[in-house]
């Protein structure tokens, strides 16, 4: 993994993300505007306030109907210009609450879905070095049905983080886990956020996991973003 | 089994016409599949019936239509003539046309459910990892639906090999050119001396749906085991 002071300079160097999106869908309308900076960013809220659809469209999954998101110099949402940068050309990683990994491929080939896809001298990590991270090297060879729920959530933690990403996205990564696994993954999202500096956005409704991680906490509730960073 | 030269030709003329309709009805049911699957439109229930049309109304109206439409009096038939030169209806190719519109519904249905069943978010996780919608398609969406692809594929050439209304109405019986293999059966039944070729051309054709039928099974069965949608210990992959 990277030297400290590496770490240390890349943390310094990360792109603020800045969004003021409105999104509705139906009767539910989310309206969010926030200025990320680095490090952990927690988002917290009650089930069916908003968190997860707030990072789908940070990840570019939905298209919001109103607003802006900026990550550093790229405009990435403009809806006044038409402009919207699909998720796969955003270059952010998601996890998702399940881990949603591809069942038809190995382990290997899950992790190497998204390394494959960037030019070699972009790639920050390699297999080895994230399979010791996360304690994975025994799975590779593995289907993910093969997996318990702990294995399969650091699986996705892996492959999202082989694939370089700009900004790391974590929607409820360990809620559908028992407490015991949670304590066996938290460790290694700590790992994650000190070893390689990449900033991350983690969505949770347990405000104990976000305290552990964050450093700083925004609320969700009902659609609306508050608290530190929050700009509306 | 010893057939004479008169059978083993409808025998290969009904191969060749299932061979090509399963070709017409492959790319064409799984984009129209994947488009009733994942997009709304508005008139998309009556897209979805007219595809359906064909499993429910007496196979020689789809037949008497494609004559009438595509027969060398009729408007379509007639400029494909003037045009390109091409004859589809008393030809081996109508024959393919007739048996792929009778098919097309058993390609499309077990392909749109296999692309409903595929979770969109494992859609979503490969676009955050960079792959551009043409390459999840290819990578995420199509492996995934495969046993539903393969599964219509099979159905689609089961049901093409035994065809009968529609082409007898648009291409007619002529041996060696639209006589397939119930046409042959359907003939036999009707000339003195015939039940011994009916009975022959019978048991083939019961045969040759044994195998199109478990072949399917076991090849369903196989993908989805690569697939990881199965694993030797039980259904959902649990102990």
């Amino acid at each position: 993994m990277a030297a400290p002071e590496s770490v240390a300079a890349a943390q310094q160097a990360a792109p603020e993300l800045a969004f003021d999106l409105r999104f509705t869908r139906g009767a539910f309308t989310v309206q969010a505007a926030a200025t990320i900076g680095r490090g952990v960013t927690g988002i917290c809220g009650p089930s069916g306030s908003g968190k997860s659809t707030l990072l789908a469209l940070i990840a570019g999954l939905l298209k919001p109907q109103h607003g802006s998101l900026h990550f550093g110099h790229d405009t990435l949402v403009d809806t006044a210009n038409k402009r919207f940068v699909p998720a796969w050309q955003r270059h952010f990683g998601l996890v998702f609450q399940d881990g949603q990994l591809f069942p038809h491929l190995s382990v290997r080939d899950n992790l190497l879905y998204g390394w494959r896809r960037l030019e070699p001298g972009t790639r920050r990590y390699e297999l080895r070095q994230i399979a010791e991270l996360l304690d994975i090297a025994p799975l590779l060879d593995r289907r993910p049905l093969q997996l318990s729920g702990g294995e399969r959530q650091r699986v996705a933690l892996g492959r999202a983080l082989l694939y370089s990403p700009r900004l790391l996205l974590l929607d409820e990564p360990l809620s559908s886990l028992d407490d015991r696994l949670k304590q066996q993954i938290l460790p290694f999202l700590k790992r994650i956020k000190l070893e390689t500096g990449i900033p991350m956005i983690y969505v949770s409704h347990a405000l104990a996991e976000v305290d552990f991680l964050a450093d700083r906490v925004l609320t969700v509730d009902a659609g609306r973003l508050s608290g530190a960073g929050a700009t509306r | 089994m010893n057939l004479t030269p008169e059978e083993w030709q409808a025998l290969a003329l009904s191969t060749r016409v299932a061979f090509f309709a399963t070709l017409i009805c492959l790319p064409s049911g799984i984009a129209l599949a994947w488009w009733l699957a994942r997009r709304d439109f508005p008139g998309k229930l009556l897209v979805d019936a007219l595809v359906q049309l064909p499993m429910v109304l007496p196979p020689v109206v789809p037949g008497y239509l494609l004559l009438l439409l595509l027969g060398t009096q009729g408007p379509v038939g007639h400029w494909l003539e003037a045009t390109f030169g091409i004859v589809l209806a008393f030809t081996w190719k109508g024959a393919v046309l007739a048996s792929a519109v009778m098919a097309f519904p058993l390609m499309v249905q077990p392909v749109k459910l296999a692309f409903r069943m595929i979770d969109q978010r494992l859609e979503q996780a490969a676009s955050t990892l960079g792959a551009r919608p043409w390459r999840v398609f290819a990578t995420v969406t199509l492996p995934l639906a495969a046993p539903g692809i393969i599964a219509g594929t099979l159905l689609t050439f089961s049901r093409s090999l035994g065809e009968f209304g529609a082409t007898m109405a648009f291409v007619g019986n002529i041996p060696g050119e639209t006589r397939t293999l119930p046409l042959a059966i359907y003939s036999y039944t009707h000339v003195p001396g015939g039940e011994a070729a009916a009975m022959r051309l019978t048991g083939l054709s019961i045969a040759l749906a044994f195998v199109a039928l478990i072949a399917s099974h076991l090849i369903t069965r196989r993908t989805e085991r690569l697939l990881g949608q199965f694993d030797s210990r039980g259904r959902d992959g649990r102990a």
